[in-house]
């Protein structure tokens, strides 16, 4: 059970989450799990061919750790929409940082709608990514 | 290097059956913590669990349009990626039909210079009634140098 929707206000965040150091067996594990087997997320010699120091993480990993996160705190049943934009790679060793705050509340009959936006922060600081979500209630049927 | 012919194109049709065990194994991938996820036996699948549509598509012919696109995997990165539900989430036991099509493809000038293509590709989701349940957006780009020396 996630939090009610009249509880909320905006500026109020979930607790903050904290993943790592990322592992390759975290990475290779969201891999096999998703389907997504691009090998420059694990494959050393394929990610130095294609300039990188060592295999980069692969994006969708911490998108669905930050979407799973916040689906928690509200419901995973009344996630209506989740959107994730990359902005800067992460590498196995990383610490990453997630952190969201409601945005937006509009009351509905019987419910309501509410928007987050989240971050996702390496140890140097550096926003790697960012996200938004969409949680609804009282729709019918619920 | 995208392929320009792929623009418009539409995909064959592809099932995506919800599976309990599927939807523990990608929860645990990205430590959800929520016992939604675990528990009961129709487990609610997490936000982003469509993106295991891979294991699916690869299996009909003309499914997987994203590989018509042919971003280079040097220098191709996914740039975006949003998951719209028309109702709660899918939950193990859902059957759905999907159907994939690239939406647009665009160019932009870099920070540092060089062209940027993007291409984004929409795939659908059904219920057996044939209703839209969930829509993914996928926004690739591929960069004109390899992407670490774009700022």
């Amino acid at each position: 059970m996630g939090v009610r929707f009249e509880d909320l206000t905006v500026g109020a965040a979930p607790a903050k989450l904290t993943i790592g150091p990322v592992s390759r067996t975290d990475i290779v594990r969201y891999q096999g799990a998703s389907g997504d087997m691009n090998p420059v997320h694990h494959d050393e010699p394929f990610a130095q061919g294609a300039g990188f120091a060592a295999p980069l993480g692969v994006g969708m990993y911490p998108a669905g750790v930050m979407h799973a996160w916040l689906a928690g705190w509200v419901g995973p049943e009344h996630v209506r929409r989740c959107r994730t934009r990359w902005r800067a790679a992460y590498f196995p060793g990383d610490t990453l940082s997630f952190e969201g705050r409601v945005t937006a509340l509009t009351a509905t009959d019987g419910g309501g709608e509410c928007e987050i936006e989240a971050t996702c922060t390496n140890q140097a600081g550096a926003v790697t990514m960012q996200g938004w979500l969409t949680a609804r209630w009282g729709e019918p049927g619920l | 290097m995208v392929d320009r012919r792929a623009d418009g194109l539409v995909g064959e049709a592809f099932e995506l059956d919800v599976e309990r065990g599927k939807v523990r194994e990608f929860a645990r991938s990205v430590h959800a913590a929520d016992r939604a996820f675990y528990e009961g036996d129709r487990p609610i699948a997490p936000p982003t669990f469509l993106t295991t549509a891979f294991h699916w598509e690869l299996d009909v012919d003309g499914a997987a349009i994203w590989e018509r696109v042919a971003m280079s995997h040097e220098r191709g990165m996914h740039a975006e990626q949003e998951y719209v539900f028309h109702g709660p989430p899918p939950a193990a036991g859902d059957g759905l039909i999907a159907r994939s099509r690239i939406e647009s493809m665009y160019e932009k000038e870099g920070r540092r210079g060089g062209a940027l293509t993007f291409v984004v590709m929409v795939t659908e989701y059904r219920n057996a009634g044939g209703e839209l349940v969930a829509e993914a957006r996928m926004t690739g780009v591929e960069t004109a140098k390899p992407p670490t020396e774009e700022g």
